[in-house]
Formats: structure tokens, C-alpha cells, sequence
């Protein structure tokens, strides 16, 4: 596992590392580094001596249900290492997640595991070319594109449902957002 | 932030903050009866993630209100009486009929888009932020009501006659939506509301008028403004919600959510 910022410090590492153990409470099949969940991770002197670990976790929606779960696990993963006086997981919305976060191996390990990767969009999407995006999808398990969409909203706030006219199986997309 | 702010702007972003939220949060309640009962599965499916969604993001809203005035995210949603509530008199209507979800969602939709596109360029960060991460869910919310709207319309019949006729009943209450807030000289003054209410109000007529005339759908009067008292109005049916989103947190006063 590489850190997505590059870093030579080992403490920095090794929290990377952990966090990419951490399996997404929604989609196991990606860790939450992959998701693209992950901000900064800092350590900073404490006011009254000690160092404090701040990890930023960025919502994939605001109202998704699984952001207090993965708070606590992050949280509890990172204080087991005792890498830090005190560990601080912190919401936050900017820089906004957006599904264009899901690293390559993310996107991969979404495909394998039956859910197609969401359509890359780019920073300037302001939703005007939504229809268009919505119509585009590939079949995780035959690879076609002739696929009809069923439903843009899914079994979770993320996915949208779509039917391979192929393969003839339906499958979910990740939600290009 | 909140340190920094004067005491009359940190009221007026309260203000502000609670009709945001209350807004979505009441609104996903009433949409949230649809889970189960919608016209088909795929909108059963489609309501209860919208509508979580809304709840979703009045939470976010709570907890920067909470932050703010040093309260409790949960004590604002849950414990308050049904007259604190400040949410436009467009969510004081019951669930009614599907007709009667799509006007209402359609208006409110467009509504919250503007509104949003406005806070993205707030002064108060945290604001912008949410606004700019909240306005791009919104997109899939617009797109489906505006579908919505188009099938009820172009299917002639009982579905138009319901569509045309709860448009009518929903107009005047939708209007409350961009009803001038007290603090809102304030908050324009420091450029937490970069623009008036009143001016996104037009804004929002253009962009709602045009759809439904192309549709031959009757558009209501707009001259008339929101009425001063649209969002402190409430009736016995947002009484009657407020009981049930109240219960679980009434029954056990003291417990941790």
C-alpha cells in the first residue's frame, strides 16, 4: 500500500496502511483508502504536551448511515496501534468527496465483485449532464455497454440499479457524484 | 468561527441554518411514508433514499446549528414544540396523494437547488462546504422530479387533473419557502446569504414557470409573495407528525441516541 500523499514518514505509513484494512461497512469488497474516504492524516504537538493524531473522513453523502460506523473504526483501529497521545477522526466536507476519490485498485475491486465502477466525471460536475451520465454502464460480468437503467436510486444512498441486456443480469453502478 | 461572529449575526446564521434544516427534515418524514406504498417498487426504493437524503442533510445542518449555539443536534430535531419548528408552510401539507408528492417535490426541489447555488458562494465556510456537497445529491433529486412531472403531465387524464389541481393547492405555501427572514439584513451584510431571498425567489419562478407552461400545466399567480407568517404557520397535521417523529426520542427523555 503506497499513501496517496507522498510521504517518507513511517508513522504516516503505517496509519495509510491501517486505514487500508478498514473494509467499507457498505461495499466490504473496498477499504476505505481505496473509497477515497480518507483526507489528511497529521500528527501535531498537543497544547499540553503529547501528539495527536487527526485523520479527516469525508462523507460520501452527507446523510450516509455508515459514517458514525466508520468514525469508531477508524478510530479504534488507529488508538489499538498507540501511534499517538490521541486520536481525532474529524468530518468534513471540503475538498467534497466525489466518486472520481475511488482509486484505480478501488474501482477494480468493485468490478470484480460484481459492482460497476462509477462513470468518471471530473471536477467541474454540476449535475447538467446528469441524464447523459446516467445511461452510461458497463456490465461488471459480461463487460457490455448495452445496459438499461432501472433505477438511479438504490439499495444504499450510493448506488444506482441498472439491467445488463447482454448478460441479462441486473447489477448496481456506483453513482458518479 | 463561532467565537469570531457577533451575537446578531451568529442569531441570524442560526436562523437561517434552522429553516434549512427544518425544512429537510420535515420534509423527509412525510416522504418517508412513501417507503412501501409508492406507485411502483422502483419509487418505493427511490423515495426512501431521497428521503433519507433529506433527513441526512437536515442532520448536518443540526450539528452545525448545534455547534454554533453550543446545544445538541438531537434536543433541536426531537425536542422542540411543533410551534419552534420553522420549516416553509409548503411541508405543513400531509403525504396526500402521489400527484400531490410530485408538485410539491418539484417545486421544493428547484427551490433547494437555488437556495444551495447561493450558499456555495457563503462567506461562513462551513456553510459553503455543506451547500457545495449537498448541491451535488440534489442533482439526482431534480432529475427525478422533473421526470416525475413530465409523466404526470403527458398522461393526460386522472394523473394530470391530480398534478394540475395539487399544483394549485401547494403554489401559495411554496412561495413561504423564500419568506424574508428576520436576520437576513444581517446576514446579507456579512455575506453569509450572498444573495436576497426575495431575489432567489425570482429566480426560482423562471426556472419552474417554463417547464410547466411547455407541459400546458396552469401556472398559478406569481405575483403574490410568501405570506409574512409562512414558515412560523403550522396546522394540526404537522402537529400530528411532530407526534410521531417525537415518539421514540419522547419516550425515553433521558437516553442516548
Amino acid at each position: 500500500m503506497v499513501a496517496p500523499v507522498p510521504t517518507a514518514d513511517p508513522r504516516t505509513l503505517a496509519v495509510w496502511a491501517a486505514l487500508d484494512e478498514i473494509a467499507d461497512p457498505e461495499i466490504p469488497a473496498i477499504s476505505l483508502v481505496e473509497l477515497g474516504v480518507i483526507g489528511e492524516v497529521a500528527f501535531t504537538p498537543r497544547d499540553g504536551g503529547g501528539e495527536r493524531l487527526t485523520v479527516d473522513l469525508l462523507p460520501t453523502f452527507v446523510g450516509c448511515p455508515a459514517i458514525d460506523v466508520m468514525q469508531v473504526q477508524i478510530g479504534e483501529r488507529l488508538r489499538a496501534m498507540q501511534i499517538a497521545d490521541e486520536v481525532e477522526v474529524q468530518l468534513r466536507f471540503a475538498p467534497p468527496w466525489t466518486s472520481d476519490r475511488i482509486t484505480p485498485d478501488g474501482r477494480e475491486k468493485l468490478r470484480v465483485s460484481g459492482f460497476a465502477p462509477p462513470v468518471l466525471i471530473g471536477p467541474s460536475f454540476d449535475g447538467a449532464e446528469l441524464q447523459v451520465l446516467l445511461g452510461k454502464a458497463t456490465c461488471p460480468y459480461c463487460g457490455s455497454r448495452n445496459a438499461t437503467l432501472d433505477n438511479p436510486f438504490g439499495p444504499t444512498l450510493c448506488r444506482a440499479i441498472y439491467h445488463c441486456d447482454d448478460c441479462n443480469q441486473p447489477f448496481e453502478q456506483f453513482k458518479a457524484i | 468561527m463561532s467565537d469570531e461572529l457577533p451575537a446578531a449575526t451568529r442569531d441570524a446564521l442560526a436562523e437561517l441554518l434552522l429553516t434549512l434544516a427544518d425544512d429537510e427534515f420535515v420534509l423527509g418524514f412525510w416522504d418517508s411514508e412513501w417507503t412501501g406504498i409508492a406507485p411502483m417498487l422502483e419509487e418505493d426504493v427511490a423515495m426512501s433514499s431521497i428521503s433519507q437524503d433529506e433527513i441526512g442533510h437536515a442532520r448536518a445542518w443540526y450539528e452545525l446549528l448545534a455547534g454554533l449555539t453550543d446545544d445538541d443536534a438531537d434536543r433541536i430535531a426531537f425536542g422542540r414544540e411543533p410551534d419552534a419548528y420553522r420549516h416553509a408552510a409548503l411541508m405543513n401539507h400531509p403525504r396526500t396523494d402521489w400527484a400531490f408528492t410530485v408538485a410539491r417535490r418539484y417545486l421544493y426541489e428547484h427551490a433547494d437547488a437555488l437556495r444551495l447555488e447561493a450558499l456555495m458562494r457563503s462567506s461562513y465556510a462551513p456553510m459553503a462546504e455543506l451547500a457545495a456537497k449537498m448541491r451535488r445529491e440534489e442533482t439526482y433529486h431534480l432529475l427525478h422530479f422533473d421526470v416525475w412531472l413530465k409523466r404526470l403531465a403527458e398522461a393526460g387524464g386522472e394523473a394530470r387533473e391530480r398534478l394540475a389541481s395539487a399544483m394549485d393547492r401547494v403554489w401559495a405555501d411554496a412561495q413561504a419557502i423564500f419568506a424574508p427572514l428576520e436576520g437576513e439584513p444581517v446576514l446579507l451584510e456579512a455575506g453569509i446569504l450572498p444573495e436576497p431571498l426575495a431575489a432567489l425567489r425570482t429566480t426560482w419562478l423562471e426556472r419552474v414557470h417554463a417547464p410547466l407552461a411547455a407541459l400546458g400545466l396552469p401556472v398559478p399567480e406569481a405575483a403574490s409573495g410568501p405570506a409574512a407568517d409562512g414558515r412560523r404557520k403550522r396546522t394540526d397535521d404537522f402537529a400530528w407528525l411532530h407526534s410521531q417523529f417525537t415518539m421514540v426520542a419522547r419516550s425515553e427523555v433521558a437516553a442516548t441516541w
